[in-house]
């Protein structure tokens, strides 16, 4: 049984459909759903292995980004959401999904005194489409096991990580929760225009799980590097089979495998 | 109880916005050595929120508590009005009561204007429902402290820079309100307006005073209308009310009927006389129906010049649409919100095709004056271009963006005569489901608005947009801007795909120029309709009748529902939260009829709304190069001398043409325009090919976009454009030939199958009643009417903005010296003739596909296509400051040919790179191809093909824009190959790559061009770099 995917699309959500595709080439079934459908029926979740967070501007990222979804998980949801990560399963939130997840305190990065990491406004103040490298660091994330390197493009105004102090940031690298970091080409592929970090990110973050290693948020679009025409530089390369992207998602279904 | 919500940036972050002010005074020459700090802000009103309530929002809602820390107060609490406590220290000093000293700290505060509308407001109101209580008004604000400014500095700074008096207010110091008010109430009391014993000169002065914006002709016509039995109400002869004034207005503006270029005109050029009835459907349109009937069975056009967008056929299960509008006007008072409304406008006309058409694509075509351009130079009432640049960028971003569709290719002009009136073309591509490609309302249905609320904004946009600007402008027309909401759009969408899927719709058009007007105006033409004003939603209390029924707001659409499907469709929508309401029915009465609260306040039949209106009559005169008349307006010499005559000493023929390669590279419409382009998602959605960037460090120009509009398959769109003003100050026809071979030129260089292109025209024009600007756009579509016939590539839709141009009195600004100027002091600046070419192009298989950097060390370099003596209008002309020369031209039957040959090359594998040569001619091509693969190539250009017994020059050669030319990288084994396709197209290998980074082009043995690639990438990357 392929394992069944939940994306949850709100208003202002645009990455579903490919989000969605990528999943089934993966070899799972997905299914695209309104936030408004599990606001209903909060049992909605229990059918399904792995939830995900697709990327957008839910309601316009009107007051921060992610900020309005994360408040109607905390408000509405909380309950269906813990018992939903305790039952061993797979939470996914990719850009704006990131956003909502670091805001709604899914990513064990929240401690007494508050907030501990937010993703606020890149450096440059505006927003950014272009392919980052990644290093995937240390094992404790199951979306990234066998996987090394990663080239993916970003597209966000609102992807700088950034910790409220360097010790809660030294909390979470300790933790290996920061999995996954902006890291300079290797010599192998093509030149990319520095900084190679390109929002400013604390320690270099682009995505970062929680303490289970089964919740994962990253600013980067696996999604987009599914097939070799979506790579930049295609034109200039030898034929290969599959992008990058589609390793990730591929991990998520064979975990339930 | 009015509470305030201040976030200020934490303590030890940097803060971004107030050093961006600060750069933009000094960048603007506002002031010198001002301090800022910034922060942002929200009122909120509500008799549930107490303190404990509000801090918990602010620390919650409102404010990132990693890198804000909010301050909460009453409004009028002095905490309010003190610096952020991380700003800089000069801010600190006290702020005096009473006798202020020049300079001290100032506080500008900037808010919307009542009843503009405010997405985030809105969105936070809905967030704090969401805690369980309720709120009664929000308002977001900013707030800037400025240190070291005098008043007068403060002042110029705040209306200047920080807000735009079209929506925003600049409050000094403290607010001066302790409430929120929403909208005062409305008393119906019905309108009419005394025309029947108007003179000539009162109907005029009604047209203009009442912002109808009709002409004589067009007065007197309604006038007799009403004045006789047909208005159809007894007793014979009545007023108009001013609900249908308005409605005749809006129908018969050039905004909505294009009269003038749909008109009768009568053309004369150096050839003779021609009579149009009229001129489009005599020209465009006539090509594309005589395509339709020479292909026959294999028309791939499906449905053109009728829907909001043309549609073309893609594969066995979908159609595409494509439409591209412009903007100009709103974005010149407004530039965010004009951009913004103007990408969210043509995405529901995609929405709004045939049953509904999904976007997929967007594209965005700007013209803009120089951002360097003195601030002290600017006529009143110009928004600096800079400011307008920076606005329309980021209002089609955050639109596109948002929607979730990629922004995919566009380009950007400059010219001096674009300063009061900037162009913004905004295009959108749709994927339909061949079945779903068409509508019919049916007599009986429901009329249902979907979407966002009717609000006071953009009321008279089809007939502002139909006028001239002026210095003035901006006050009188303040409430033609729109501001977008785009995931309002974003919802829409949504439920309308589903609710197309279901089948719960006959119809659907969007909302945009003259809103409900002329949705239910166009949609009920053929049947008659019946409108209830009062039962549509407002934003907020107040709007009269005839507002609802103009009203230009935002996101919404019409559909035409059955009765049986209209419980499924309510369901739907609120479903996911979008507002669904009945406010009438087509009946089928040939009239239209509006009531309001159980009273009719408009009756008219149809047929008179869209057949009444007096035909249009212009004449129009092309003169060859006749010379212009606009202040900014270069005179071209009437020469017919070639190569140009160089207005400086500076001898043409050089030694080393380096110094013009770069020249070129960095002048702004050839330079890179990265910093926008990175700013666009154009991978959304997941189907990207060839992004707007490429090569080895994906930062080389692309000719075109490709994009997989459907994951599954490996078919592809291919979007592209051709534009050249300077052309047009030469000759229109050549202009126009011109920006068509160059759009499909675009799309054949990166894979298009030229069999399978389908082009738009979008015309930017001056005032069309000066016969010879009309002139010029007559000539121009009678190229468009002959390159589509010759390369068989049917124009499918289009759309014409006339009119574009600022008015000013060139004084410098002192108050009361507006008055009593005579006319002769009015300046007028026209744009020059814009016509831009979107093609839609389709490869099979876009594995096939190829991109424009080099690929490797050792292959050969081909040039595809004849080098003529074509420098007029060219970028060396420009940047040399030369004059005449004949302006490159089009072979259509030889263009056809060279499209075909180049297209089987690389279906055949056979090229390696392939790049088309436009501004900077050969030079500039290979300077391209070369850094955007990081790889050196030599040239020689005495191999270059020109016409038979016709030695050019070498600056000819190396800087000729004529039309229908490739630079192809071939690998040598591939040589004999590439060769033979192209049996009767003049072709030579000119150069081959090397493996350095020197770029060298040689004549006769001597080096004409020596340069490294990355000093020419340079040159192209700096001037836009921001």
């Amino acid at each position: 049984m392929p394992p069944r995917v939940l994306i949850l699309r709100a208003p202002g959500s645009n990455c579903d459909e490919e989000t969605a595709f990528a999943f089934e080439r993966a070899g799972a079934r997905a299914e695209r759903v309104h936030l408004n459908r599990w606001l209903e029926s909060p049992q909605l979740a229990a059918d399904y292995q792995i939830l995900c967070l697709p990327g957008g501007f839910s309601y316009g990222d009107d007051l921060g980004s992610g900020r309005i979804f994360a408040n109607q998980f905390r408000h509405h949801l909380a309950e269906s959401l813990a018992a939903f990560r305790d039952a061993g399963k797979l939470i996914l939130g990719i850009c704006n999904g990131f956003q909502i997840l670091i805001k709604s305190g899914l990513l064990d990065s929240d401690d007494a005194a508050g907030a501990g990491a937010t993703l606020t406004w890149n450096a440059s103040g505006r927003f950014i489409d272009r392919w980052v490298h990644l290093q995937v660091a240390g094992d404790r994330c199951v979306f990234f096991k066998n996987i090394d390197r990663m080239h993916l493009p970003i597209a966000h105004a609102e992807g700088q990580f950034i910790g409220r102090d360097e010790p809660t940031l030294d909390r979470l690298d300790q933790n290996g929760q920061l999995v996954l970091r902006y890291t300079p080409p290797s010599a192998a592929c093509g030149l990319a225009p520095p900084p190679f970090n390109p929002n400013g990110a604390a320690r270099n973050v682009a995505g970062m799980c929680d303490a289970t290693g089964r919740v994962l948020g990253l600013m980067p679009h696996p999604e987009r590097f599914i097939d070799r025409t979506h790579h930049p530089q295609w034109t200039r390369l030898p034929p290969f089979d599959e992008g990058d992207g589609l390793r990730l998602f591929r991990n998520a279904v064979q975990y339930f495998a | 109880m009015l509470w305030e919500i201040d976030l200020h940036g934490r303590e030890g972050l940097p803060d971004r916005e107030s050093q961006n002010v600060s750069a933009d005074i000094a960048a603007l020459g506002l002031a010198e050595n001002v301090t800022v700090a910034a922060a942002s802000g929200f009122l909120v009103q509500g008799a549930e929120l107490t303190r404990d309530r509000v801090e918990r929002l602010a620390k919650e809602l409102f404010a990132d508590t990693v890198t804000e820390t909010a301050v909460v107060a009453q409004v009028g609490d002095p905490v309010l009005t003190t610096p952020p406590s991380a700003s800089d220290c000069s801010l600190k000093r006290p702020v005096q009561t009473g006798a202020r000293a020049d300079r001290d700290p100032q506080l500008v505060q900037i808010l919307l204007k009542p009843g503009v509308m405010d997405p985030v407001a809105q969105s936070a109101e809905a967030a704090i429902r969401d805690f369980g209580w309720n709120v009664d008004a929000v308002r977001t604000l900013r707030k800037y402290w400025l240190a070291d400014a005098t008043d007068t500095e403060v002042c110029a700074i705040g209306q200047e820079l920080l807000a735009n008096d079209a929506i925003e207010q600049v409050i000094l110091g403290a607010l001066p309100f302790d409430r929120l008010q929403s909208g005062g109430q409305y008393r119906f009391e019905l309108r009419t307006v005394p025309i029947r014993d108007l003179d000539d000169a009162g109907l005029m002065r009604l047209s203009k005073e009442g912002q109808l914006y009709l002409q004589l002709e067009e007065m007197r016509t309604i006038q007799r209308f009403f004045a006789s039995a047909a208005c159809g109400l007894a007793p014979p002869g009545r007023d108009p009310t001013d609900v249908e004034l308005e409605t005749i207005a809006q129908t018969w503006s050039e905004h909505c009927s294009h009269k003038t270029l749909a008109g009768r005109i009568a053309y004369r050029d150096e050839r003779g006389e021609r009579q149009f009835e009229n001129m489009l459907k005599e020209t465009i349109f006539a090509a594309t129906e005589q395509l339709r009937k020479q292909w026959g069975d294999d028309d791939w056009c499906v449905s053109v010049f009728k829907d909001n967008a043309g549609i073309v056929r893609f594969d066995d299960h979908f159609n595409i649409a494509f439409k591209v509008e412009t903007h100009n006007h709103p974005s010149a008072l407004e530039p965010y919100g004009g951009a913004n409304t103007g990408l969210g406008g043509v995405i529901r006309d995609t929405i709004g095709t045939g049953l509904g058409a999904k976007p997929i694509c967007n594209t965005d075509v700007f013209c803009f004056a120089p951002p360097d351009t003195p601030h002290d130079l600017l006529p009143e009432g110009v928004v600096h271009p800079k400011l307008v640049m920076r606005g329309v960028v980021e209002g089609v971003r955050d639109y596109g963006n948002r929607m979730g569709i990629p922004t995919v290719n566009g380009a950007v002009f400059f010219d001096p005569r674009y300063l009061g009136n900037p162009l913004v073309y905004c295009g959108n591509v749709g994927l339909i489901p061949r079945d779903k490609s068409f509508k019919e309302p049916q007599a009986g249905d429901l009329i249902v608005a979907v979407g966002g609320r009717t609000g006071r904004d953009g009321i008279h946009g089809a007939t502002f947009s139909s006028a001239e600007l002026t210095h003035e402008s901006e006050s009188l027309s303040g409430g033609a801007v729109q501001i977008g909401n785009a995931i309002e759009e974003k919802k829409v969408l949504d439920v309308i795909l589903a609710a197309r899927d279901r089948g719960l719709f006959t119809a659907i058009t969007d909302c945009g120029a003259g809103g409900f007007s002329s949705a239910v105006g166009e949609m009920g033409e053929k049947i008659g309709a019946e409108v209830h004003l009062d039962r549509a939603p407002v934003k907020y209390a107040g709007l009269s009748y005839t507002e609802i029924w103009i009203s230009e707001a935002q996101e919404r659409m019409v559909l035409s529902v059955p009765d049986d499907k209209w419980p499924e469709l309510e369901q739907l929508c609120a479903s996911e939260g979008v507002e669904a309401t009945a406010i009438g029915r087509f009946e089928p009465t040939g009239r239209l009829v509006l009531k309001y609260m159980g009273e009719t306040v408009g009756d008219l039949p149809m047929s008179f709304l869209h057949e009444g209106r007096p035909p249009v009559v212009r004449r129009a005169t092309f003169t060859p190069r006749k010379k212009g008349t606009g202040v900014f307006y270069d005179s071209r010499a009437s020469t017919e001398s070639t190569p140009p005559v160089a207005k400086d000493s500076r001898p043409l023929f050089l030694h080393d043409y380096t110094p013009d390669l770069l020249a070129i590279l960095s002048s702004l419409n050839v330079a890179s325009k990265e910093s926008i382009i990175r700013q666009y998602d154009h991978e959304v959605q997941g189907g990207s090919v060839i992004k707007p960037l490429v090569g080895v460090a994906s930062d080389g120009p692309s000719d075109a976009a490709v994009v997989r509009p459907v994951l599954s398959s490996r078919r592809g769109i291919v979007i592209s454009n051709g534009m050249n003003p300077r052309y047009g100050d030469h000759d229109p026809y050549h202009m126009a030939a011109s920006a068509i071979d160059e759009a499909v030129r675009n799309c054949v260089a990166v894979g298009a199958d030229p069999a399978r292109i389908a082009i738009l025209d979008n015309f930017c024009w001056g005032d069309c009643e000066r016969p010879e600007t009309l002139g010029a756009l007559v000539r121009a579509a009678l190229a468009c009417h002959d390159l589509s016939l010759a390369l068989e590539t049917p124009f499918i839709s289009g759309k014409d903005s006339l009119n574009n141009e600022f008015s000013y009195i060139p004084l410098p600004r002192r108050e009361g010296q507006g008055e009593g100027l005579s006319s002769a002091e009015k300046r007028t600046i026209a744009i020059p003739p814009s016509l831009l070419i979107s093609a839609l192009g389709q490869i099979a298989d876009v594995n096939r596909c190829v991109t424009m950097d080099l690929k490797a060390a050792g292959n050969l370099l081909y040039l595809v296509g004849e080098t003529k003596n074509e420098l007029g209008g060219s970028h060396f002309a420009l940047i040399n400051n030369l004059d005449g020369g004949q302006v490159p031209t089009v072979d259509p039957p030889r263009a056809k040919a060279t499209f075909a040959a180049v297209h089987r090359a690389l279906q055949s594998g056979l090229v390696a790179a392939c790049h088309d040569l436009s501004e900077g001619g050969l030079a500039a091509s290979i300077a391209e191809m070369a850094f955007a693969g990081g790889f050196g190539a030599d040239l020689n250009l005495d191999g270059v093909p020109v016409p038979a017994a016709c030695g050019l020059a070498p600056a000819v050669k190396l800087f000729s824009e004529s039309n229908t030319r490739f630079l192809c990288e071939i690998a040598p084994e591939h040589a004999a190959d590439f060769e033979s396709k192209f049996a009767s197209i003049p072709i030579a290998q000119i150069g081959a790559v090397r493996d350095s980074a020197q770029l060298t082009i040689k004549s006769n043995n001597r080096a004409l061009i020596s340069a490294n690639i990355n000093a020419l990438k340079e040159s192209w990357q700096h001037p836009l770099r921001f």
